[in-house]
C-alpha cells in the first residue's frame, strides 16, 4: 500500500532524472559535451558518490572521518583486479564491471566494519585522527603488496566508466543513499547525531546504528572506487592519500554538513572551479585554498547548511505562485497541521 | 650491537624532532582544542627561511647557525598572524569548520612557497659544521649530539615556563576553562597568541634540525612531517607537554627500529599502527588521565 503522494513524488523524480540523462546523452552524441567534458562529468560524478557518502558519516553521524580515500582504495584496487582476473578468464563486458564494482563496494563494506568497531567507540577528533590513521596504513600496505603492482600502480584497467554509466552509478547511490536517510534508520542515525546519550535512552542501538552508517559510507566509497579505476585506468597507491580524503571532506563540509543538496552542488562545483581556472595555472590552487578559508570565515555552516532540495516541493510552490495564492506556502503549512492532528 | 645503539642514536634524533614539533600540536590543541594541520607547514616556512637566509650570513661574516633566530622569528609572527586571521573568527563555530580552515591554510601556504620557490627539491647546507663526537666505537655526529641536547634543554625550559611563570599559569587556566579564566582577569587572546608564537618558535628550531639531518627542502615537506608531528602527540596524550615529548621520542625510535631491521617501506605504518593500538587501548594517550563522560 503506497502513499498516493509518495508515488507522484517518486514518478516526477524519476521523470526529472530520466529527462536529465536523456538531454546529457543528447547532447553527448552532437558533441556538445565532447570527450574533455565527458572526463570531467565523469568525476563529478565519481566525487558526488564520495562526498554524499562521507556526508553521511560527517554530516548525518555527525562523526569526523579522514579516511575515506582508504575505502575508495580498497574499492578501486578491488575492482581493477578484478576485472582483469576475469579478462584473462575470458569474461568481458559490462557485467563483470557490474559486478567487480560491487565486489569493491562490499570489500570496502567490509573493512569498514572491521574498522568502524572499534574505532567508532572514540568520539570527534580522536575518531577523526584513527581514521586518518587507518587511511595511511592502506596506503602504505597497497604500496607494499606485490598483487596490487605495488609503487608503480595497477595497469591495464579497461576504461569502462563513460558518462552514462557513471551518472547511472551516481544516482542509483545518491538516491538509495536519500532514502535510508529518510527511513527509520535514518532518523536513528540523526537522533545520535543531536544527543546520543538522549538517543540510546530512548531505545536507539547507538553502536549498531553508527557501524551501519559508517559501513554504508565505506560501501559507496567503495563504488566510487571502482567508477575511478575504470576511468582512471592506471591506480596508484599516491592518488588515494591523506589530500584525497582532505578533498572529499572539504566537498561536504562546504556544502554542508548534513545537506545531500549541498554535497551534490559543492562536489559538482569544486570540480568544475579548478578546471575552469586552468587558465592561472600557478595560482589556481592558491586561490581555491584563500576561498575556502574566506567561505568557512564568513559562512562556517557551508553553502546550504542542512537545507534539502525537494523537486515535488518546489513544483507545488510555483505551481500555487501560478494560481496567485496570497501565501504560497499555505498548502505546506495546512498539511503539517493536518498531519499533526493526526498524531495528537 | 654498535649497529642498534646507533640506531637507538638516530632515533633519539629524529624523535626529538618530532617531540619538537609534537609540543606546537599539543599546546595548540590543548588551550584552543583545534587540530592545527597549519603547522607541519610553519616547519616548512622555516626551511625556507633559513636557506634564504644563510647566503646572507655568509656575505656578512656572521656564523651561519644564526639563520635559527631570523627562522624563528619570521614563523613566531606567522603563527600568531595565522592565528589571528583564520582561527581567532571561528573559535566559537562548530569544531569542523576551524578544522577545515587549518588544512585550508595548510594548502594555502604549500602553494604559495611553491609559487616562489617552485616545487623543486632545494639541497640544505650544513649549518653546523664541527667534527663528529667519538665515544668508544660509536660515532655520533655533532648535528645529533646538538638536535638531541637542545630539543631536550629546550622541553624543559618549556616546561619550568608553564608551570612556574605568570602566562604558563594563565595558558594553563585557558585550556581547562576559557569562560572561567577570562572572569579571573586572564587576557584569553593574549594567551592564545602566546601558545602559538611558542609553538612556531619550536616548530621553526625544529626544522633547521630536521632540515639538517635531511638536507633537501621542497614546499610539501611539511605536510608528512607534521602528520606524524600529530600522531607522536596523540601518543603520549594529546593536551600534556611531557606527552608529546614522550610520544615524540617513542615515535622516533618505533620508526627507525622499524626501518633499520623489519622494513624501510613499512616505517609509516608501523609508527600509524601504534597509534592506533595506543587509542583503542587508552584513548587518551601514554600520559593521558581518563575523564568519565558525565550525563
Amino acid at each position: 500500500m503506497v502513499n498516493k503522494d509518495v508515488r507522484n513524488a517518486t514518478l516526477i523524480n524519476f521523470a526529472a532524472v530520466a529527462l536529465m540523462f536523456g538531454v546529457l546523452m543528447l547532447l553527448r552524441t552532437t558533441k556538445v559535451i565532447n570527450n574533455y567534458y565527458s572526463g570531467i562529468l565523469v568525476v563529478v560524478c565519481i566525487n558526488v558518490i564520495l562526498a554524499v557518502s562521507l556526508n553521511l558519516t560527517t554530516g548525518c553521524l555527525g562523526q569526523i572521518a579522514l579516511g575515506h580515500a582508504g575505502f575508495m582504495s580498497i574499492g578501486g584496487y578491488t575492482a581493477g583486479l578484478f576485472y582483469k582476473a576475469m579478462q584473462s578468464a575470458g569474461l568481458e563486458g559490462y557485467h563483470i564491471f557490474a559486478a567487480g564494482l560491487l565486489l569493491g563496494g562490499l570489500l570496502a563494506a567490509v573493512s569498514g566494519v572491521i574498522i568502524g568497531i572499534p574505532a567508532l567507540r572514540l568520539r570527534g577528533d580522536y575518531l577523526a585522527i584513527i581514521t586518518l590513521g587507518f587511511g595511511e596504513i592502506i596506503r602504505v600496505l597497497i604500496e607494499n603488496l606485490k598483487f596490487t603492482g605495488g609503487a608503480q600502480g595497477l595497469r591495464g584497467i579497461p576504461r569502462l566508466s563513460t558518462l552514462p554509466v557513471a551518472f547511472i552509478v551516481c544516482v542509483i547511490s545518491v538516491t538509495l543513499l536519500t532514502t535510508l536517510m529518510r527511513s527509520r534508520h535514518g532518523r536513528a542515525i540523526l537522533a545520535i547525531r543531536e544527543n546520543d546519550i538522549a538517543s540510546e535512552a530512548c531505545g536507539v542501538h547507538n553502536t549498531y546504528y553508527r557501524t551501519l552508517a559508517f559501513t554504508i559510507a565505506a560501501f559507496f566509497a567503495g563504488i566510487a572506487g571502482g567508477l575511478y579505476a575504470h576511468y582512471i585506468g592506471i591506480l596508484g597507491a599516491q592518488n588515494f592519500g591523506f589530500m584525497r580524503s582532505v578533498e572529499i571532506i572539504i566537498i561536504v563540509v562546504l556544502g554542508g554538513l548534513g545537506s545531500f543538496t549541498g554535497s551534490i552542488v559543492a562536489a559538482v562545483l569544486l570540480t568544475i572551479l579548478p578546471e575552469l581556472l586552468r587558465g592561472f595555472a600557478d595560482y589556481r590552487m592558491l586561490a581555491y585554498s584563500a576561498a575556502l578559508i574566506v567561505l568557512m570565515i564568513f559562512k562556517p555552516s557551508g553553502l546550504f547548511g542542512t537545507y534539502e532540495f525537494s523537486l515535488v516541493r518546489a513544483i507545488r510552490y510555483w505551481m500555487a505562485v501560478f494560481r496567485k495564492e496570497r501565501d504560497p506556502f499555505a498548502r505546506f503549512k495546512r498539511k503539517a497541521r493536518a498531519a499533526q492532528g493526526k498524531e495528537c | 650491537m654498535i649497529d642498534f645503539i646507533k640506531q637507538i642514536i638516530n632515533g633519539l634524533q629524529i624523535g626529538s624532532i618530532y617531540a619538537l614539533i609534537a609540543i606546537g600540536y599539543t599546546m595548540v590543541y590543548g588551550i584552543v582544542k583545534l587540530i592545527n594541520f597549519a603547522h607541519g607547514d610553519i616547519i616548512m616556512v622555516g626551511s625556507y627561511i633559513s636557506l634564504v637566509s644563510i647566503p646572507q650570513f655568509i656575505s656578512l661574516g656572521l656564523p651561519v647557525w644564526l639563520c635559527i633566530v631570523v627562522s624563528v622569528a619570521f614563523c613566531i609572527v606567522l603563527g600568531v598572524l595565522i592565528e589571528l586571521i583564520a582561527y581567532r573568527p571561528l573559535r566559537s563555530a562548530p569544531r569542523l569548520c576551524s578544522l577545515i580552515t587549518a588544512i585550508g591554510m595548510s594548502l594555502f601556504l604549500q602553494n604559495l612557497f611553491m609559487l616562489i620557490f617552485t616545487p623543486n627539491f632545494r639541497p640544505f647546507p650544513q649549518v653546523f659544521d664541527v667534527e663528529p663526537l667519538k665515544i668508544s666505537e660509536v660515532q655520533v655526529p655533532f648535528n645529533t649530539m646538538l638536535t638531541i641536547v637542545v630539543s631536550v634543554a629546550l622541553m624543559i625550559a618549556l616546561n619550568l615556563f608553564v608551570k612556574l611563570t605568570k602566562t604558563g599559569k594563565a595558558m594553563r587556566a585557558v585550556s581547562e576553562d576559557e569562560g572561567a579564566s577570562r572572569l579571573m582577569g586572564i587576557n584569553v587572546n593574549r594567551t592564545i597568541s602566546v601558545t602559538f608564537a611558542i609553538g612556531s618558535a619550536l616548530a621553526a628550531v625544529g626544522s633547521v634540525f630536521y632540515s639538517n639531518a635531511y638536507p633537501l627542502v621542497e614546499p610539501t615537506l611539511g605536510s608528512m612531517l607534521g602528520l606524524k608531528a600529530f600522531v607522536a602527540a596523540v601518543l603520549g596524550g594529546i593536551g600534556i607537554i611531557p606527552g608529546a615529548m614522550l610520544g615524540g621520542i617513542v615515535m622516533g625510535l618505533a620508526e627507525s627500529l622499524t626501518k633499520a631491521y623489519i622494513s624501510s617501506q613499512l616505517a609509516d605504518a608501523v609508527v600509524f599502527g601504534i597509534l592506533i593500538v595506543v587509542l583503542l587501548v587508552k584513548p587518551s594517550g601514554i600520559l593521558g588521565k581518563n575523564i568519565r563522560e558525565k550525563v
